[in-house]
């Protein structure tokens, strides 16, 4: 067998013939030895591969490989104990099966021949495909599984035991071997790393068996590149990767990972790596994923624009340091967490984004709200003038809406609306329903004044049209409909809805299919005035009058609608007397104006106003017989008076004329007569005047 | 009438004190139609503009109010005055009641009224009217008529949580409907009827001032009253009940003051033809 070559690239050779010849005595020996004990040799020839071990049981079995010694030393007592013992030598080297010493240079063993599955894996693997190119340093299954003294991975012994994994794949992995000189890998004292991370402190100083190893997130056999689509650590495969473990680690990552979107939609999402580097990752919140200052190295430029359109790319760190999306000046939330889609392993690394900043990965129930409501309705048909978040929340500055320097603080929400909704504006250009000057008519309404005066729990824009939700009125989901505007009104006046939903405007009392008013419909939407003013207090009976309109008309004919309309407040109005939200049917005994309730009603203006002065018909008219006689007979007795008398002297004036005018012009002869004698006799003078 | 070089004695048809009345219910009358009618029409555009020139409804009805103050005051010192009367030239009600000078319409009105419906159609002589004339009669006691509907209803409704005490609430309705419908038949009647009667017939035209200056010539009184005229000439007390006439500085304030009384009564006519007739509902 000394100096027979091999096939393949290597030479094995024995130690020389003195070697040779040593081996060939030690085998003897071997032989006399077993006559002598008679268990060994008993179990030597029992046991397979005892003749090969008859050689390759010396330790000094060597050959010799492109200027290398290698032992041919198998321990008898390991490969006793592998789980491969059973198989015998030539249950791998079958080549050699049957082979008389000295048999030629072995074949490769295939470990493939019993392990196809993972020999179908590690071929279309990393390790696979560079050891099929014929790369020296690509491990094969010996590289890590050693080859006679293979035990199952489970067990302690094994070489692939967890806490052994990071020191085999450490052998090619750490810093300063050929491969981790010579290849293309991103990482940088990966094994450093891994043993200071959560994971290799639980691995290697708890002895936590559990603990991931490298291959628990690499795989053993089918290890690719991460930017490998079937890689486990692909972007795309990352978080299924990290779940093995961490299941229902979306429960503690706020809101992001809602459902699948993390498997399905991995490109809006960060990675798991984004934020825990990978190797490097600790029982702490993450700083940093892809480090802010390699994005800053470039974008911290205030000159810094974008190539295509000239777009300033500058970003003011100190912006985003002190916007919701820092911590205690920090940043919290790393610039690649919503700028997804980098790539560190690139020299830009942001190259790789296509998509702009999905604010719904983080954000994802106001995403879906957002996306159903009109603004995002229009946003979905690319119209040039829907908001996006960014609009109303700016970018990296964006601020909570608790902070007086937010553009949706509450004091500031109208303004911001107004740059839409102002009239003239373009969303106010494209709207065709029946509110004009919105900003305006809020602006001066209750709810603006309050606002301006500082109050800012009063009702905004967003208070009543929800921020994310808004939709027309006619939608029926919309917080405006009519269906919702009570309990949109009634989030801050709860009481109020409370009455009105008792009252028999509301459906559920009144069962009416009518049209049933809304809080608008007296309040106005937006020029929402205090009910005591002046303005207010006089428009109600219009308001009213819209849908009851013969009672209305018959306010107008006794006292309290003739004051009212001409501009009394004081006196009673509808709601003065029939309750304004509580407003019930007469008959009901809980109505203002119920029997038990009338006099007490009066009395609010009518101090001392007694059941019987209640007894007044504010809506009685003089045209209705039936309901009101006494006030139609008097009426019409009036009337006829009225008439008697002016028929009577009319006629009388009438036929008075005439003589009159005769009488006049008499008069006026006599005064000329009297004119004419005036001038001849005095006499005539004095006995007129004394006469 | 034409101006005399010396004012004239004239006869003295009204105490000062009647005078001054009439003068205080002019001013009262015409606050309480105005302020009134402004709510009975209150549909019109005519009735907003009043009530804020008299200072928003509020106001216009202390005016109302106190102008029914007036009014009453009017009547009751009118009431006073004709028990001094009673006191000073009669022994009895009846004498006060059934004489001469009385207001109390009798069978001579009747033959009056008669005889000059008769003058009127051209079938006799214009009677030979005395003090009062029937038709004055009778505007004299549309007065009473009046302030007992309008004063009454009008009491009710300023005070109706005390007269519901006694009376249903619904006859506050009632009430509304008297006070106010009896209000367009008193002022509709004196600002045409009475008008006409006293200032407008073409005799007297434009204006009659003797209720206001008290005094009247004794030629009308000769042509106007020439049964009062001749009694009092029997009687031989006519001399007594002469005096001088104003100068002209003072019938030229009272004519401007019964011109302002004339236009707005006929303001308020034409007012309420308007609102029953083009503005009705």
């Amino acid at each position: 067998m000394a100096g027979t070559r091999m096939a393949g690239t290597k030479n094995v050779r024995w130690k020389g013939k003195r070697g040779a010849a040593r081996a060939v005595v030690l085998a003897l020996l071997a032989i006399a030895v077993s006559l002598l004990f008679p268990q060994r040799p008993v179990r030597a020839a029992d046991q397979p591969g005892a003749e090969c071990l008859a050689c390759h049981g010396d330790k000094s079995m060597t050959t010799s490989h492109a200027g290398k010694t290698i032992s041919l030393f198998v321990d008898e007592k390991k490969f006793a104990n592998s789980v491969h013992a059973s198989f015998g030598c030539t249950g791998c080297h079958a080549d050699l099966e049957g082979k008389d010493f000295p048999h030629p240079t072995p074949a490769r063993v295939n470990c493939g021949t019993c392990h196809t599955a993972e020999q179908d894996l590690y071929a279309r693997s990393l390790h696979g495909k560079a050891s099929a190119r014929g790369d020296p340093l690509a491990p094969r299954c010996v590289n890590c599984h050693g080859n006679h003294d293979i035990v199952p991975v489970k067990d302690p012994r094994s070489a692939l035991a967890p806490l052994k994994v990071p020191f085999v794949c450490g052998q090619c992995h750490r810093e300063g071997t050929p491969v981790s000189l010579n290849r293309p890998i991103a990482q940088d004292n990966i094994l450093e790393n891994y043993s200071e991370s959560i994971h290799g402190e639980a691995l290697l100083k708890k002895g936590l068996s559990v603990a991931p190893t490298c291959a628990t997130c690499h795989t053993a056999h089918s290890i690719l590149p991460h930017t490998d689509p079937a890689s486990s650590i692909n972007r795309r495969n990352i978080a299924a990767t990290c779940t093995k473990c961490h299941s229902q680690i979306e429960a503690v990552h706020r809101k992001i990972i809602r459902g699948e979107l993390w498997e399905k939609q991995a490109n809006v999402l960060p990675a798991c790596p984004d934020c825990h580097q990978p190797h490097k990752i600790r029982n702490v919140f993450y700083e940093l994923g892809m480090a802010n200052a390699d994005c800053m190295r470039c974008h911290a430029d205030e000159k810094l624009r974008r190539a295509r359109d000239g777009k300033s790319m500058y970003v003011n760190l100190d912006e985003v340091n002190h916007s919701r999306h820092s911590l205690e000046g920090s940043q919290k939330v790393a610039c690649s967490q919503c700028h997804s889609e980098v790539n560190a392993s690139h020299v830009r690394p942001c190259e790789t984004i296509t998509h702009g900043v999905d604010c719904t990965s983080c954000h994802d129930e106001i995403g879906k709200l957002y996306a159903t409501s009109i603004h995002g309705q229009l946003t979905g048909k690319n119209d040039p003038n829907a908001p996006t978040c960014k609009d109303c929340h700016g970018t990296h500055g964006v601020l909570g809406k608790q902070d007086a320097q937010s553009a949706t603080f509450a004091t500031n929400v109208p303004g911001l609306c107004a740059r839409c909704h102002r009239e003239g504006q373009k969303a106010a250009v494209r709207y065709t329903g029946r509110q004009h000057e919105i900003i305006a008519n809020y602006t001066e309404s209750i709810h603006g004044t309050l606002l301006k005066n500082g109050l800012t729990v009063t009702a905004t824009c967003t208070s009543c049209h929800t921020a994310h939700h808004i939709l027309p009125r006619s939608d029926p989901q919309s917080s405006v409909s009519a269906a919702n505007v009570p309990a949109t009104c009634g989030r801050c006046h709860h009481g109020i809805e409370e009455q009105f939903e008792n009252s028999i405007h509301s459906r559920r009392v009144s069962g009416s299919a009518q049209e049933l008013p809304l809080c608008n419909d007296c309040h106005t939407a937006h020029a929402i005035r205090r009910t005591d003013e002046d303005s207010f207090r006089l428009d109600i009976m219009g308001k009213c009058g819209r849908c009851h309109q013969e009672i209305a008309k018959t306010y107008f004919d006794t006292y309290h609608g003739k004051v009212s309309r001409l501009g009394y407040t004081k006196a009673a109005k509808c709601y003065d007397c029939h309750g304004a939200h509580d407003v019930l049917r007469v008959t009901d005994p809980r109505s203002h104006l119920s029997r038990a309730n009338v006099a007490a009603t009066c009395q609010k203006c009518h101090a001392g106003a007694t059941r019987r002065f209640a007894g007044y018909l504010t809506h009685a008219t003089h045209h209705d017989p039936k309901k009101y006689p006494f006030v139609f007979y008097t009426f019409w007795g009036m009337t006829t008076l009225l008439l008697g008398t002016f028929v009577v002297s009319g006629l009388h004036t009438l036929l008075w004329l005439p003589r009159a005018f005769q009488m006049r012009s008499e008069l006026r002869a006599a005064e000329a007569e009297a004119a004419a004698a005036l001038e001849t006799p005095p006499a005539n003078k004095k006995e007129g005047r004394d006469a | 009438m034409p101006d005399r070089e010396v004012a004239p004695r004239q006869f003295v048809r009204f105490t000062r004190l009647q005078r001054i009345l009439h003068i205080c219910m002019i001013v009262s009358f015409i606050s309480l139609a105005l302020t009134g009618l402004t709510l009975k029409f209150s549909y019109t555009k005519w009735a907003a503009v009043l009530s804020h020139l008299f200072g928003g409804f509020e106001s216009a009805g202390y005016i109302h109010r106190s102008a029914a103050v007036v009014m009453f005051g009017v009547f009751f010192t009118h009431l006073v005055d004709l028990y001094k009367l009673k006191r000073r030239e009669h022994t009895s009600w009846r004498s006060l009641v059934l004489g001469p000078g009385s207001m109390v319409p009798n069978r001579r009105d009747l033959t009056e009224l008669i005889g000059t419906l008769k003058w009127f159609v051209g079938l006799g002589p214009r009677p030979a009217y005395g003090r009062w004339t029937y038709w004055e009669k009778f505007d004299y006691f549309a007065v009473f008529w009046g302030i007992a509907i309008i004063g009454s209803t009008g009491l009710t409704l300023w005070f109706p949580v005390f007269f519901t005490r006694f009376i249903p609430g619904s006859f506050l309705n009632v009430a509304t409907i008297i006070h106010s419908d009896e209000a367009l038949l008193a002022t509709g009647f004196i600002f045409t009827v009475h008008f006409f009667n006293t200032h407008l017939r073409p005799e007297k035209f434009p204006m009659d001032i003797t209720v206001f200056t008290g005094r009247m010539p004794l030629e009308e009184l000769k042509r106007d009253k020439p049964r009062e005229y001749e009694a009092l000439v029997a009687s031989g007390k006519l001399e007594e009940q002469m005096e001088e006439a104003y100068p002209p500085i003072v019938t030229r304030t009272i004519r401007a003051f019964a011109w302002v009384a004339l236009a707005l009564g006929f303001s308020i006519v034409l007012w309420i033809i308007y609102a029953m007739l083009f503005a009705y509902r």
